[in-house]
């Protein structure tokens, strides 16, 4: 079997969690994997990386500055030179960013975002949503490379005993563009896209200086992220960053909370695939209850900050 | 400056998904269409970029001839011309082979500057504006939340997981655009009437053939039907026990 080439993010010299999912879907592809990182931490982040089946691990090392396309051109020269029938990224904004440019390079076309790999059968399959979710495609690849993007929670991270083979390799040129500054977050919050719980708020909010009860529930779970509703976004509540939908983020979190949100078509088309989908809401007929496994019928500012305290002490006693 | 803003014709956001006869499309019938969610955005930033550095702004999409209306609804808003690389089945081709004819029409319209939104909200791959870009050897940036474009440079802000990113990029570049970029004009009466008049150029799409070959399309699998536990905060102690013990989420 053909090498497969992952593009492993790291930042502070972890590899990110969608990357090791992006490593475990690498797997189904059956050859041995060979990771890459890049930028300042890259050595610390490979050491790891054999436990998550990397068989090598290359580092770029020595790029004056972070650039997408010069890194895009040594990632599909590592593809070549190793001669691997595939190259996979975590679909994050740095991976859905390079991996274009990588097909591209490479002159193969990319399966963005996608759900399934899978090479039991005849030949590899890929499966990825269409029209955000409201179909699913099972696709295979014809071309000499498959090049793809691994959607973030959609993939088990898989960890066993592995050493792998650390190489440093010099990355090639300046890029076309550069990024010069990066300014992290305010207080590390989690993207929705990422996040193992995300709760989303809509107009049964009645306004922005209501979503503290949402950031607040959120808060009581330590690990969520805050998303909101097309409607809320467009009326300026929200910033589009927390947009879960269609025209938005499709997310696939273990737990999905939607508070005040009737569940519009395009808005299920982003988040129906969340593995467990909890719904407040105070009209019992919202279409939101007939994806929901759990419905509390009832107005959220009664609701959250009830299942808000009920959460912090349950976490206390856990 | 010689400024291109791409768009795609695509099912708009209410439209429900039916699997056609063959099993490995989507039924099309009943299909309203638009122009993507993000392309009023590249639009609008296109037209911005011209009123500030002067040149014309061509608004390109490969699609249908029918693919005309959305042309012609940026072109009142101030495009000044319109093209269609046409190919009917457009909604088949993968990213690549988009890309691939984009990219010649792009170099031959001696374009400085090419704007996508972020994504076409039909098939998601979020991949043609880069990989155009990588075809002509250009700078890219993708889902800008901010851009600044000045003699022969460009700089842009980004964001991801772990903040916003400042790119510094060369022109020749494309530029992708998520929401937040800027604020979309509507058109006036006067563009809509001017526009009719305006020039839409049609010659087909140059074939690429497809390297994504379409196995099945389905629905996806329906949920577990749920229930509700209960009403107002008097249902909480149930939702956090079914959480726990049935979900396993606390």
């Amino acid at each position: 079997m053909s090498a497969v080439v992952v593009h492993v993010e790291q930042e502070g010299g972890k590899p990110v969690r969608a990357s090791l999912e992006c490593l475990a879907a690498a797997r189904a592809c059956g050859g041995p994997i060979v990771a890459v990182v890049a930028r300042d931490g890259a050595k610390q982040a490979a050491a790891g990386l054999g436990r998550h089946g990397a068989s090598k691990v290359v580092c770029l090392s020595g790029a004056q500055r972070p650039s997408p396309d010069a890194l895009a051109r040594d990632l599909a020269k590592l593809v070549r030179e190793q001669k691997a029938g595939a190259f996979l990224a975590a679909a994050t904004a740095t991976g859905k960013d390079l991996a274009p440019r990588v097909a591209a390079e490479l002159d193969v076309t990319l399966f963005s975002d996608c759900t399934g790999i899978d090479s039991r059968g005849e030949g590899l399959q890929i499966v990825r949503p269409w029209l955000a979710g409201k179909a699913i495609a099972t696709l295979s690849c014809s071309g000499p490379i498959l090049c793809a993007t691994t959607r973030p929670n959609a993939f088990a991270i898989a960890e066993a005993d592995g050493a792998a083979e650390v190489l440093e390799v010099p990355s090639g040129g300046e890029g076309k563009a550069v990024v010069t500054a990066v300014a992290p977050k305010p207080g590390g919050k989690l993207d929705v896209k990422e996040a193992p719980i995300v709760v989303s708020g809509g107009r049964g909010l009645r306004g922005p200086e209501h979503f503290h009860l949402i950031e607040e529930l959120a808060a009581a779970f330590g690990n969520a992220a805050t998303g909101a509703s097309r409607a809320v976004v467009d009326a300026g509540w929200r910033p589009h960053a927390e947009q879960v939908g269609q025209t938005g983020k499709t997310v696939a979190p273990k737990l999905y909370i939607a508070v005040g949100i009737s569940g519009a078509i395009q808005h299920l088309a982003g988040m129906r695939t969340s593995k467990v989908i909890v719904a407040i809401n105070k009209d019992a007929e919202a279409p939101i209850f007939k994806i929901a496994d759990f419905g509390v019928v009832g107005d959220a500012f009664e609701v959250v900050p009830a299942l808000t305290k009920a959460v912090r002490e349950a976490r206390a006693h856990a | 400056m010689k400024i291109v803003a791409c768009i795609k014709r695509v099912p708009t956001t209410e439209a429900q998904a039916r699997i056609g006869a063959d099993g490995k499309s989507l039924d099309a019938a009943g299909f309203q269409y638009m122009a993507s969610f993000y392309d009023e955005i590249a639009v609008e930033e296109a037209l911005k970029t011209k009123e500030k550095l002067s040149g014309d702004v061509t608004v390109l999409t490969l699609g249908p001839q029918d693919a005309s209306k959305e042309l012609r609804e940026f072109i009142a808003r101030g495009a000044d011309a319109g093209a269609i690389l046409v190919d009917p089945a457009w909604h088949s081709r993968d990213a690549r082979s988009t890309a691939k004819a984009l990219a010649k029409k792009i170099g031959a319209l001696g374009a400085d500057l090419a704007f996508f939104g972020r994504v076409a909200t039909d098939r998601d791959h979020a991949a043609v504006g880069p990989m155009v870009a990588t075809y002509l050897g250009w700078a890219c940036v993708t889902e800008a939340i901010s851009l600044e474009i000045s003699t022969g440079k460009g700089l842009a802000k980004r964001e991801t997981e772990h903040g916003i990113e400042t790119v510094e990029f060369t022109l020749p570049a494309v530029v992708t655009c998520n929401k937040g970029l800027n604020e979309p004009r509507r058109p006036n009466l006067k563009g809509i009437m001017a526009a009719k008049s305006k020039p839409i150029a049609e010659e087909p799409a140059e074939a690429v053939a497809n390297q994504s070959v379409v196995l099945k399309v389905e629905l996806p699998p329906a949920r577990k039907p749920g229930r509700i536990v209960g009403e107002g905060s008097a249902a909480v102690p149930a939702l956090v026990r079914a959480l726990r013990e049935e979900a396993q989420v606390l």
